[in-house]
C-alpha cells in the first residue's frame, strides 16, 4: 500500500477492482464502511462475481475476466477526453510534458523493438528525449506532439465506452456512471482510493494492471494524499514483510537487486543502480544505492567484506535469468533439479497444474518441508484416490518433513500491507519436538559449515566468511536478527559537515537509513528497515494508539517503513509552494524552513518547495511516470492483451496483429502451450477465488473453518445452471485441458452472463480452499485446472483467466 | 446490571467475553466470589500477538494456561481480537475467530518425518539426524554442481540444482535469516509466495 489501512476513512470514492476486501480482508474493510459512514464516501466495485464487497457497494459493474485492461483504458481515455484531471499536479508532478524519442513507435498492440522469436523487446527506443545539457526535453505547453500527454490522448483514443461494453461486458451505462463519479476526484478536496488484489496480479497482464490504476490515481491528483493511493491488500501475514527482505530469485534486501551475470565488476553494478538526477535540482535517492549495499554486505560478511574485494561482491550469486517459481518447476520437470526445499510453502497446491507440479516433484532426489501443518506438498508421493493419483513406488524422492513453530509460539515483527513492522510475543511453546524455522535454518547452515570447515568443497568462502555474531549458533534470537537488519555503527560516526564530532558510536544501533555510509562503517541488514530497532530500542513493539491529527496517522504506533512514514509521496499532497492542496486533510507542509505535519515527510527536510525539487525522490525525473520508459516488458503505456485462454480469437484493440492476441512479452515453455485449451472444448471463463471464511489451503486443518465452509463447491451463474440442467446441489464436473475437479454445484445469480464480441459468455467461479489432507471434506486442489503461464513482469500464474468446460456428473 | 449474578452475566453475554473487557466495563458480577469455579481467562496470561492470516495483520489477545514457572507448560486457551490495536480494534473475522483450533489442529506435525524414496509412509527420526542428512545431501549437490565459472570465463557463483521456497507467513526475522543463508550457498532458485 502507498497509504494504509485507517487511511481508507479519509476517502471519498472507494473503487475496489481486481479485490474483494468484504469477504478477504473483512477486519480492513470496516475502513471502508467507516468512510461511508463519516466520510459520505460511495463505494464502486468492479468485479466478475457479484461479491459480498459488490453487495455493498454504491455502484456494482460486472466485467469479463482479464479485461480490466480495457476498462482502465475506457477510465483514462474518458478523464483526458473530458479533461477531468488535476492539471497543477500532473503538470509539475509527472511526466506529461516530458518529449519521447521520435523513433518510439505503437502499433497494433505492439510497441517498437519486438522480437517475435524471443517474445520480448529491444526497449532502446522506449526513451524521452535528452537535451544536450543530459537532462530531460520538456514542453510545459503540452503542444509537442511526442510530449507524454498527447502520446497518451493518442494511445487512449481507442478505448472507448463502446470498446468497454464490446470486450469488458460492463453495460455502457454503469461504465460512464462509474468514470464521471471517479473523474469527480479530479479536484484537489476530493480523494479516491484503489483497493486490489490477487484480481489483478493473477493474470499474464498483471503488473501493467495495477500500473494502469496507478495512471488513474495520478491523472487525478490521488496518490501521496491522504484517502488515495495505490492499496494492495496483500494475502499473507508477512508477504510485504517477505518482498521488502528481497526472498525472490532476482533480488535483495530493501529492493536493491542481485548483479546480472554480464555485471562482473561492482562498479559497472553500482553505476546501472545509482541513477544520476534526469532534471536540474532533483534528488534521485537511488544515487546512496552503494551506501545500502555496502551495508548489507558488511551486516551478511561482517570483516570478510572488505574495500579490497569490493564488499565480498564475488559472493553473491549471478543471475543469467530469473528463476521465479515457475521457471523453478518447469526445470524440476526437466528433471536438472535435484534438491527442493518448502518452508512454510505448500506449491503443490498453490502452483499452477497440479499434474505437472506432481511430475516436477517427483523428479527430485530430495525434498524438506518445513510447515506447522501437514500439506499436500509433503505428501504428494501417496495415493488419495482421485484427488492424488500417484504410484509411491514409482516416487523416489526422499522426502524429510521437519515441524515447525507458529504465529502463537514465537516472537518476532511481520509487515503488514501498510508497510507496518508489528511485533509480536511467544504465548506458548511448539506442539512435540517442533522448532522454529529460524533455529531449523540456523541448524542447518552450522551443519553445512561444518561440512565445509572439515571436508573443504565448492567455494567454501561465502559459507564459511558469513558472519554469525550470535550468541548461541543454533538458535539465534528474534531480537538478535532484528537488531541486524536494522543496522548500527561499526565505527564512530564523525558528522561529515564537522570532523570532530561523533554522530554515533562503534557498535550503537542506527535511527534510520540517512546515516548509512559506503565506506564500510555501518551494517544494515535491510536498508529500508534501518531505524526499526533503533538507539531507543524497538520501535515495533511501540503501542501508542493516539491520533492527534484525526485522520488516522498513529504514528508511535509499531514502526512504518521506510522511516516510520505512513503515506508514500505524501509531499505530492501540497501544491508547488508546500501548501496542503486540501487542509482538512494534511499530511506535511512547508513552514518556510522544514517540512512537518501528521507524517514524517517524504522529501528533503530542508528542501525549499520553490527550487523545483519533484515529489518523487525515488525517480531520476523526480516526478512520476506515465510513460514507463524501459521499465515494463510489454511496454511503456499499458495495453489490452487477452488472457492466455481466451473465448475469443482476435484481440478487439488489435484485431490485424495476431501475436498481439494475448501477452507479447510473457514467457511460456513449450510444454505449458501445449496444455492450453482453445474456446471450442473449453467455452466457459474460469476464476479462482476465496472465501471469507477460509485462509488459502490452511484452514481445511482448522476445526471451526472447516465446520462452516466444509465441501468443496463452484459457482456457476442461472443461466448457464438452465443450458446444462444444473441445480444447486448436484455434482459437477468441471475440467480444463489440464485436469479435472468434482464439486457440488452453486447455481446463482452472483455470475451474470455477459455479451463480450456479441456472443454470451458464461463464467464459473472456483473457490480455492480444498485438498486431500486435512479436516474439511477432502477434495480437489483447484490448480489441478489453470495453466502456467506467468505475468510478463512478475511471473505470477494466470489464475484468475482460463477457459473450462462444465458437465453435470 | 450490577446485581447480576455470574451465570445470569454469561446467558448474556457469552462465555468468550474476556477478563479485559471486564475491566473495561467497570464491573464483575457481584455473586461471582460464591462461585467455586473462578473466570478461566482471570488466571491466564495475556500475550500480544497478529493474527497469521492476511495482511491486515489484527492484533490479537492470546490467553495461556501456565504462569511462566520452568516446569510449566503454557497452553493457549482463548485468542480474540486486540481492542486497542487501530486497525481491527478487537475485531476479528472469520478466519482469525478460529484461530484457537489452528493452534490445536490435529493436522499440526509433532515430530520430524522421513519418507524414503519408493516408500509409502513415513518413519520418525530424530532432529540431529534428519539436520545431519539434509545438510550432507546439501553439500552433495552444491559440490556436485556449483558453477563457479560460465564457460565464458565468467564468475558466477551459483547453485542452481537445489532451490527454496520461502514462508511468506514467517517473520521478518526468519525471512532474513533465511535470505542470508540462501546467498551464501549460492541460491538463485529462491522464492517466496509473494510470487503467487
Amino acid at each position: 500500500m502507498t497509504n494504509h489501512w485507517v487511511d481508507i476513512k479519509n476517502a471519498d470514492i472507494v473503487l475496489i477492482i481486481g479485490g474483494n476486501a468484504a469477504e478477504a480482508h473483512p477486519c480492513g474493510f470496516k475502513w471502508v464502511t467507516e468512510a461511508k459512514a463519516h466520510n459520505k464516501a460511495r463505494l464502486i466495485v468492479v468485479d466478475p462475481r457479484f461479491t459480498r464487497s459488490a453487495s455493498v457497494a454504491d455502484v456494482y459493474a460486472p466485467i469479463r475476466t482479464g479485461t480490466d485492461m480495457v476498462f482502465l483504458g475506457g477510465v483514462i481515455s474518458y478523464l483526458l477526453a473530458k479533461d477531468q484531471i488535476q492539471h497543477e499536479y500532473v503538470k509539475n508532478y509527472t511526466d506529461f510534458t516530458f518529449i519521447v524519442r521520435e523513433d518510439f513507435a505503437f502499433n497494433e498492440g505492439l510497441y517498437s523493438g519486438y522480437d517475435a522469436e524471443k517474445r520480448s523487446y529491444d526497449k532502446t527506443t522506449w526513451d524521452y528525449e535528452i537535451g544536450a545539457d543530459g537532462y530531460v526535453k520538456s514542453d510545459p505547453t503540452l503542444a509537442h506532439p511526442r510530449c507524454v500527454y498527447q502520446l497518451m490522448k493518442q494511445h487512449y483514443a481507442r478505448y472507448t465506452p463502446e470498446m468497454v461494453a464490446r470486450v469488458c461486458g460492463t453495460p455502457q451505462e454503469k461504465f460512464l456512471q462509474i468514470c464521471e463519479m471517479i473523474g469527480s476526484t479530479a479536484t484537489p478536496t476530493r480523494a479516491m482510493t484503489i483497493m486490489y488484489a490477487l484480481g489483478w496480479t493473477q493474470h499474464s497482464v498483471g503488473s501493467q494492471m495495477i500500473r494502469h490504476g496507478a495512471m488513474v490515481q495520478l491523472l487525478l491528483g490521488n496518490i501521496g494524499i491522504a484517502g488515495g493511493g495505490m492499496n494492495a491488500l496483500r494475502g499473507h501475514s508477512n508477504i510485504q514483510g517477505l518482498t521488502d527482505l528481497g526472498l525472490m530469485s532476482d533480488l535483495l534486501t530493501g529492493y536493491l537487486t542481485l548483479p546480472k551475470e554480464p555485471e562482473q565488476s561492482y562498479d559497472q553494478y553500482i553505476a546501472a543502480r545509482a541513477f544520476k538526477p534526469l532534471r536540474p535540482n532533483q534528488l534521485s535517492y537511488w544515487q546512496n544505492y552503494d551506501k545500502f549495499f555496502v551495508s548489507l554486505m558488511k551486516a551478511w560478511w561482517g570483516e570478510a567484506a572488505t574495500a579490497e574485494n569490493h564488499w565480498g561482491y564475488d559472493y553473491l550469486p549471478k543471475l543469467d535469468k530469473l528463476y521465479d517459481m515457475l521457471q523453478a518447476f518447469e526445470l524440476m520437470h526437466q528433471g536438472q533439479m535435484n534438491g527442493y526445499i518448502c518452508q512454510g510453502f505448500n506449491p503443490l497446491a498453490a502452483a499452477p497444474n497440479k499434474a505437472k507440479m506432481n511430475g516436477a516433484l517427483a523428479k527430485l532426489k530430495f525434498l524438506v518441508i518445513m510447515d506447522p501443518l501437514a500439506t499436500e506438498t509433503s505428501e504428494f508421493w501417496r495415493n488419495f484416490g482421485e484427488h492424488n493419483e500417484v504410484d509411491p513406488a514409482q516416487i523416489k524422492t526422499e522426502v524429510f518433513r521437519l515441524p515447525t513453530s507458529c504465529f502463537a509460539e514465537e516472537e518476532g515483527a511481520l509487515t503488514n500491507s501498510s508497510r507496518w513492522l508489528q511485533w509480536h510475543w511467544k504465548g506458548a511453546e511448539p506442539p512435540g519436538e517442533a522448532r522454529s524455522d529460524i533455529d531449523i535454518m540456523s541448524g542447518l547452515f552450522t551443519r553445512i559449515r561444518a561440512l565445509y570447515q572439515s571436508e573443504g568443497g565448492a567455494l567454501p568462502d561465502p559459507i564459511m566468511k558469513l558472519s554469525w555474531p550470535y550468541a548461541h549458533p543454533d538458535t539465534p534470537t528474534p531480537a538478535e536478527l532484528a537488531r541486524e537488519y536494522s543496522g548500527k555503527a561499526l565505527k564512530d560516526l564523525a558528522d561529515p559537515k564537522d570532523a570532530t564530532k561523533i554522530t554515533r558510536k562503534a557498535g550503537e544501533q542506527l535511527a534510520g537509513f540517512a546515516e548509512l555510509r559506503n565506506d564500510g562503517t555501518t551494517a544494515s541488514g535491510c536498508w529500508i528497515f534501518c531505524g526499526a530497532w533503533g538507539p531507543n530500542g524497538n520501535l515495533m513493539a511501540r503501542r501508542d494508539n493516539s491520533d492527534p491529527t484525526g485522520i488516522g496517522q498513529t504514528i508511535n504506533w509499531a514502526f512504518a517503513w521506510p522511516a516510520n512514514r505512513r503515506v508514500l509521496y505524501n509531499r505530492a499532497s501540497c501544491d508547488l509552494d508546500g501548501k496542503p492542496f486540501n487542509g482538512a486533510r494534511a499530511l506535511v507542509s512547508w513552514n518556510g524552513t522544514a517540512w512537518g505535519g501528521a507524517d514524517i515527510p517524504d522529501f528533503k527536510a530542508d528542501e525549499d518547495p520553490t527550487h523545483g525539487m519533484g515529489p518523487f525522490i525515488m525517480n531520476p525525473e523526480g516526478v512520476a511516470r506515465f510513460f514507463a520508459r524501459k521499465n515494463m516488458a510489454e511496454g511503456p503505456f499499458p495495453e489490452h492483451y487477452e488472457p492466455f485462454e481466451t473465448p475469443l480469437a482476435k484481440n478487439p484493440l488489435s484485431p490485424n496483429e495476431p501475436r498481439a492476441l494475448s501477452n507479447p512479452a510473457a514467457r511460456v515453455f513449450a510444454d505449458d502451450r501445449k496444455a492450453f485449451g482453445k474456446a471450442e472444448e473449453f467455452p466457459h471463463a474460469a476464476t479462482t477465488y476465496r472465501l471469507t471464511e477460509h485462509f488459502h489451503y490452511w484452514t481445511k486443518h482448522v476445526r471451526l473453518n472447516a465446520i462452516i465452509q466444509p465441501e468443496q463447491f463452484v459457482e456457476i451463474g442461472d443461466a448457464l445452471g438452465k443450458e446444462l440442467g444444473i441445480s444447486s446441489g448436484d455434482t459437477v464436473k468441471v475440467s480444463s485441458n489440464r485436469g479435472y475437479i468434482k464439486a457440488i454445484a452453486v447455481v446463482t445469480k452472483r455470475l451474470k452472463v455477459l455479451e463480450i464480441e456479441g456472443k454470451p459468455l458464461h463464467h464459473v467461479g472456483i473457490p480455492i480452499h480444498w485438498g486431500f489432507k486435512g479436516l474439511a471434506k477432502p477434495g480437489y486442489l483447484a490448480n489441478t485446472l489453470t495453466p502456467v503461464v506467468g505475468d510478463g513482469n512478475s511471473q505470477t500464474p494466470e489464475f484468475k483467466s482460463f477457459l473450462v468446460k462444465v458437465e453435470k456428473v | 446490571m450490577v446485581d447480576m449474578t455470574r451465570r445470569q452475566f454469561f446467558t448474556v453475554t457469552g462465555a468468550s467475553l474476556a477478563g479485559s473487557s471486564l475491566a473495561l466495563m467497570g464491573f464483575s458480577p457481584s455473586k461471582a466470589l460464591a462461585e467455586v469455579r473462578e473466570f478461566k481467562l482471570t488466571r491466564a496470561t495475556e500475550t500480544r500477538n497478529t493474527c497469521p492470516y492476511c495482511a491486515v495483520a489484527c492484533g490479537i489477545l492470546m490467553y495461556g494456561l501456565g504462569d511462566g514457572a520452568k516446569n510449566a507448560k503454557a497452553s493457549i486457551i482463548h485468542i480474540e481480537g486486540d481492542p486497542d490495536h487501530p486497525v481491527n480494534r478487537g475485531t476479528l473475522c472469520p478466519k482469525g475467530a478460529g484461530l484457537l483450533d489452528f493452534v490445536h489442529s490435529p493436522s499440526r506435525l509433532q515430530y520430524p518425518e522421513y519418507r524414503a524414496g519408493g516408500s509409502d509412509q513415513w518413519q520418525r527420526i530424530p532432529w540431529d539426524e534428519a539436520l545431519d542428512r539434509i545438510a550432507k545431501l546439501m553439500k552433495e549437490d552444491r559440490d556436485a554442481n556449483f558453477v563457479a565459472r560460465t564457460s565464458e570465463g565468467l564468475t558466477v557463483n551459483r547453485w542452481l540444482t537445489t532451490g527454496m521456497l520461502a514462508a511468506s507467513a514467517s517473520s521478518n526475522e526468519t525471512g532474513y535469516i533465511t535470505h542470508k543463508i540462501a546467498r551464501s550457498l549460492g541460491f538463485l532458485v529462491f522464492d517466496n509466495q509473494a510470487r503467487v
